[in-house]
């Protein structure tokens, strides 16, 4: 739920986790601003895609694609968005997820991250990600690695937002915070064994 | 029609609020040689007459793959269908770039449409004189498409464009409400039959004709000669020495039903006369 400025987390309230469409749910990191704009352009994608007012929709495979050439595009004229994205949806009983970078890296997986989940969350996904996870299992599995990522980065807010997308529709939950553990008896006393520090 | 002061331009209407060019445009489609298209819940079949200046030359092509799930067939000025054409494999193209999915049919109808509208509404352009029937696929399953010069288009289970095309429509009208249950082969056959009424009694081999089907799990293709022959030697469907062949021959059909439609297809006895004439 961070915006940074800089490397201080500046905005502690901002969605990164948005609806798209009738069949779409994205998920955003990086410069806010673009991520504003990317919603503006699929707005408009989604807007018009409506008017048509067939029995068409566009699905989460192609919004993705979709935002894979405006990302690559972009890279190619160096004026990039500063963004990496998670697209998620299903449509039709076709479930969907797959990820862009700001440079227009593209791929689907059954799990992707962003970042630094990259390197912290996708290793635990890898051992334990399974395709008859139910709904339950997955968050307790998604939590566990915002945990992880929540206790390595220098500058992260406990308050986070899991989002489901089936069939029927996206939830996204309302913001909370996941259980931490701080009282370790290291932490007491951090420069004991290393004097003149503090 | 008759000439008047009103058909010069496009963007001249007439006192009755007609548009002489455009019913003009319309007409070189009726001139076409015959096109006929029908459909079933999952598939679309394309046939259409193949016409030569003559015996020397090579016929026209009549049929294009837009793309693996959309086909046309065309009936008017060939030359304006080429072009047509062209614009919808570059709109197909285009989509699947920026979408990597199919561009559903009865969008691309809609874009067409819309493309011939404007040559009705600019005094330097002219109504493109072909019509096209699009047969293609979307999420909701085959779609037939009947484009018109005028900008219209309408969905069709079934439809037949160009000269002689009555016959063809007469046949369609008594059997299309079969056409959705349909299977592959028999949607085939009919399209056979009704393409042997525009041809009023000459033969019907595969060199006078060209057949394309497209369905779900089968991508747009032309049939090759040797099978489209070998459906017609099936069904039986040549035409000349038809009452003869269909009264001796009907347990060679693999299916009971062409063997009934064989007993109720209207077959001249008499060469000369029309088979609508009845």
């Amino acid at each position: 739920m961070g915006g940074s400025y800089g490397s201080t987390l500046r905005y502690k309230s901002v969605e990164r986790l948005k609806p798209v469409g009738k069949h779409s749910l994205i998920g955003a990191s990086g410069e806010i601003s673009d991520f504003q704009e990317i919603m503006r352009y699929l707005d408009d994608l989604i807007l018009s895609d409506n008017m048509w007012d067939d029995g068409n929709s566009l699905g989460p495979k192609e919004v993705h694609n979709y935002l894979t050439r405006v990302m690559y595009n972009r890279r190619n004229k160096f004026n990039p968005l500063w963004n990496s994205l998670v697209l998620g949806g299903v449509k039709n009983g076709q479930k969907y997820l797959g990820t862009v970078s700001m440079i227009g890296v593209h791929y689907e997986d059954n799990h992707v991250a962003t970042g630094f989940g990259n390197h912290l969350a996708r290793p635990l996904l890898r051992d334990e990600w399974r395709e008859n996870l139910t709904f339950e299992e997955g968050v307790i599995l998604l939590e566990k690695c915002m945990r992880v990522l929540l206790y390595r980065d220098r500058s992260a807010v406990n308050k986070l937002q899991i989002a489901k997308i089936t069939e029927e529709g996206v939830t996204i939950s309302p913001p909370y915070s996941l259980k931490t553990f701080w009282n370790f008896s290291a932490f007491e006393n951090p420069t004991h064994g290393a004097e003149g520090s503090w | 029609m008759f000439r008047n002061q009103y058909d010069t331009d496009v963007t001249t209407w007439s006192p009755a609020g007609r548009l002489f060019q455009v019913e003009y445009a319309m007409e070189a489609v009726k001139q076409g040689s015959a096109a006929i298209g029908l459909r079933s819940k999952s598939h679309v079949v394309l046939a259409c007459v193949n016409k030569s200046n003559s015996e020397l030359s090579s016929h026209q092509k009549k049929i294009f793959k837009v793309d693996d799930h959309i086909g046309v067939a065309i009936s008017g000025l060939t030359a304006d269908g080429r072009v047509l054409s062209r614009y919808m494999r570059n709109e197909c193209i285009n989509y699947f770039y920026s979408y990597e999915s199919q561009l559903p049919v009865g969008r691309l109808v809609v874009q067409l449409a819309d493309k011939a509208q404007v040559c009705t509404q600019r005094s330097w352009k002219r109504p493109y004189g072909v019509g096209l029937l699009v047969g293609g696929l979307d999420e909701s399953g085959a779609h037939l498409y009947y484009n018109c010069p005028s900008g219209n288009y309408f969905e069709y289970q079934a439809f037949a464009i160009g000269s002689r095309s009555q016959a063809a429509k007469t046949y369609l009208e008594r059997k299309f409400e079969t056409f959705m249950e349909s299977s592959r082969e028999n949607l085939i056959k009919d399209a056979l039959f009704a393409l042997r009424e525009t041809l009023q009694g000459e033969k019907l081999t595969s060199s006078t004709c060209t057949i394309a089907v497209v369905g779900v799990g089968e991508a747009f293709h032309i049939l090759d000669q040797e099978t489209v022959q070998a459906l017609i030697n099936e069904f039986e469907i040549a035409g000349e020495e038809a009452p003869a062949d269909e009264a001796a021959a009907p347990d060679q059909a693999d299916d009971s039903e062409s063997s009934a439609t064989a007993a109720d297809q209207v077959t001249p006895s008499d060469p000369d006369v029309a088979p609508m004439d009845m």
